[in-house]
């Protein structure tokens, strides 16, 4: 019901259904988007009756956001039989499914899903940092399968100083993958033929991408060692 | 001998080096990071025996700009246009995948007249980016005319660009949400007169290459890459379907307006140099059908989506993939809730092929690699990212 109350609403001033996500912004954001949306407002008021509504129901349900569902097929059965609680999560997200495992068996079931489950095709590996947590990496598989034409998601959990076992024996690909997310994240791939940077020169120091990473770091400390100044800030 | 060295007796010592030259079987060399074969700067270490080339490494990360990093600290809408500069050949495309992924975060589709410009403008980038790789490649090889040829063509899709948005590279384009700007008076007209201008010279293109003796000797059993080979090094695009897989994201997963037009998928049987430069050419053939489809028919309505001012995707992740011109193209967005993505990863197709050159020059001689490393239609902006 609120959300068939809302729609009409939003229909006449188009800025009326915008307040509620505005406080939260933060300054810079909200003058950087003003530009891009007079134009996009009135390009879109014209034919307000009928295609909006289609996009409506979306606009109203922003703040609850879509929910991870639990993901049941056939695949998830075979698979939590086999590693039972070693599967942790297996959800779907806008449509994407995802596993989440144990970083212990996160080898044995990449080579099943090549194997046995012919997803054979390893379309990215890569990696984010969550500084908070205690597990802090995620990495995440992207698998496709020719011949289900689907995509899914291995995500697992590591620590830091933890080694993860490399992929490069089951998808070539994996080894410039996993060299960036060395590089990257300073995550070790034990049995990876050669491990080493990938992008950034062999003596950069620290991993860009993980959240606590500071670059004025490096570049006081360059600055330092080559023109023999305290900054160069 | 009359060379002028003859008050050099270093530089006569002739029998000396052919001897230490003949005793080494293995040599190392160095190509790159500033060749002109390399495309930008990539640098390749040849492990040689004579001609032959035993093993190669490649050395990337010398156009590194960190585009992940920044990502994490602009808006989703700020960060849009930091996507066609990876890519720069095929900026639209890499906007295109860009804006679908946060459209996808956001549960917005882009209203269906949005889909049929993208559509265009995204087939158009896709010729325009083959004619540069066809220009280009041809080079290497040694072919002057088809650069000429090529970038003359490409001049007019540059040009349509430049009227639609003010931009000819670096388009920016779209918006998340649909597109910023509305078709220009004449647009479909341009579009058609391209198109009907096009054809010919595409066959203009292949008088001067599909039988040049030359040309197939230089390209024919080349740099062969098998389907299994392709799948296992995670290779996408023209090269894969090159190899005989019938596999191309428009069909397999359409995203856009894709699966309403008629299109075929072009493939090759050998895997080797010609048959990617064959699968290419088909592909502009097919990129003008789509776009006579399109252009007939772009629907009336609203070209945005209702997009919030101020983008903030609920936290969750979403990967996106687009078949832009080199492969499939990847945005794997985690986002925290806040007005800044928490993680963007580009799955570059340009990084993952280069990775199969070392599989395709093996055994294969110097010259060679000049021809794999141009059928292979690499951008080191995109490989560096």
């Amino acid at each position: 019901m609120p959300d068939e109350n809302k729609g009409p609403e939003a229909v006449s001033p188009e800025q009326g259904a915008k307040p509620p996500a505005e406080p939260t912004a933060s300054k810079p954001d909200a003058t950087v988007a003003k530009p891009a949306v007079p134009a996009a407002a009135s390009a879109a008021k014209p034919p307000d009756a009928g295609k909006p509504a289609a996009a409506k129901p979306a606009a109203p349900a922003k703040p609850a956001g879509p929910v991870p569902e639990p993901w049941d097929s056939e695949l998830v059965s075979n698979l939590k039989r086999q590693y039972g609680s070693g599967i942790k999560e297996a959800s779907t997200y806008v449509g994407q499914s995802y596993l989440v495992v144990d970083n212990a068996i996160v080898y044995e079931v990449l080579r099943r899903m090549r194997d046995d489950e012919q997803y054979d095709y390893c379309v990215d590996i890569t990696a984010a940092h969550w500084p908070k947590r205690e597990q802090q990496f995620d990495i995440i598989y992207i698998l496709y399968s020719f011949q289900h034409n689907d995509r899914v998601r291995i995500k697992t959990q590591t620590g830091e100083g933890q080694h993860l076992q490399s992929a490069v024996n089951i998808w070539p690909t994996a080894n410039w993958l996993e060299r960036e997310v060395f590089d990257m994240f300073g995550i070790v791939f034990d049995g990876h033929p050669d491990l080493k940077r990938i992008l950034l020169p062999d003596g950069w120091q620290g991993h860009p991408l993980r959240k606590d990473y500071n670059i004025l770091q490096q570049d006081t400390e360059w600055v330092k060692i080559n023109l023999g100044i305290e900054s160069g800030q | 001998m009359s060379n002028g060295n003859y008050n050099r007796p270093d530089l006569l010592d002739l029998d000396t080096k052919q001897e230490t030259f003949l005793d080494t079987t293995e040599m190392v060399l160095n190509m790159g990071p500033q060749h002109p074969s390399t495309h930008g700067v990539l640098r390749v270490i040849l492990k040689l025996d004579g001609e032959k080339v035993l093993g190669t490494e490649c050395i990337i990360g010398y156009l590194h700009r960190g585009v992940e990093k920044i990502a994490e600290n602009r808006t989703y809408a700020m960060f849009n246009p930091y996507v066609d500069r990876m890519d720069y050949v095929a900026a639209v495309s890499n906007g295109l995948g860009y804006c679908e992924a946060v459209e996808k975060l956001l549960a917005v589709e882009a209203p269906a007249r949005a889909q049929y410009i993208r559509v265009i403008m995204t087939e158009l980038c896709r010729i325009a980016s083959h004619q540069v790789w066809l220009g280009t490649h041809a080079l290497d090889i040694g072919a002057l005319t088809p650069v000429f040829y090529a970038f003359r063509d490409r001049e007019e899709i540059l040009k349509i660009f430049e009227k639609y948005c003010g931009a000819r590279l670096t388009t920016h384009a779209f918006r998340i949400g649909g597109c910023i700007y509305e078709i220009y008076d004449g647009f479909e007209q341009d579009v058609k007169n391209f198109c009907q201008k096009f054809l010919p010279k595409l066959d203009e293109y292949e008088e001067l290459l599909t039988t040049n003796r030359i040309w197939v000797a230089r390209t024919k059993g080349v740099g062969v890459l098998s389907a299994e080979d392709c799948i296992a090094l995670g290779v996408t695009g023209p090269v894969l379907r090159a190899s005989g897989v019938e596999w191309d994201l428009r069909k397999k997963q359409p995203y856009e307006a894709y699966s309403k037009f008629q299109f075929d998928i072009p493939t090759g049987l050998n895997g080797d140099t010609y048959d990617r430069y064959l699968v290419r050419i088909q592909e502009m053939r097919q990129a003008v059908r789509i776009l006579l489809q399109a252009v007939e028919s772009i629907p009336a309505g609203p070209i945005m989506a209702k997009v919030p001012k101020v983008i903030k995707p609920a936290p969750g992740e979403v990967y996106h993939s687009i078949e832009a011109p080199k492969g499939e193209l990847g945005y794997y967005i985690v986002s925290d809730g806040s007005t800044q993505p928490y993680r963007v990863r580009v799955r570059p197709p340009s990084f993952v092929n280069l990775q199969a050159l070392d599989k395709m020059v093996r055994g294969m001689l110097v010259a060679d690699v000049v021809a794999v490393i141009g059928t292979l239609d690499i951008v080191l902006g995109e490989v560096d990212r």
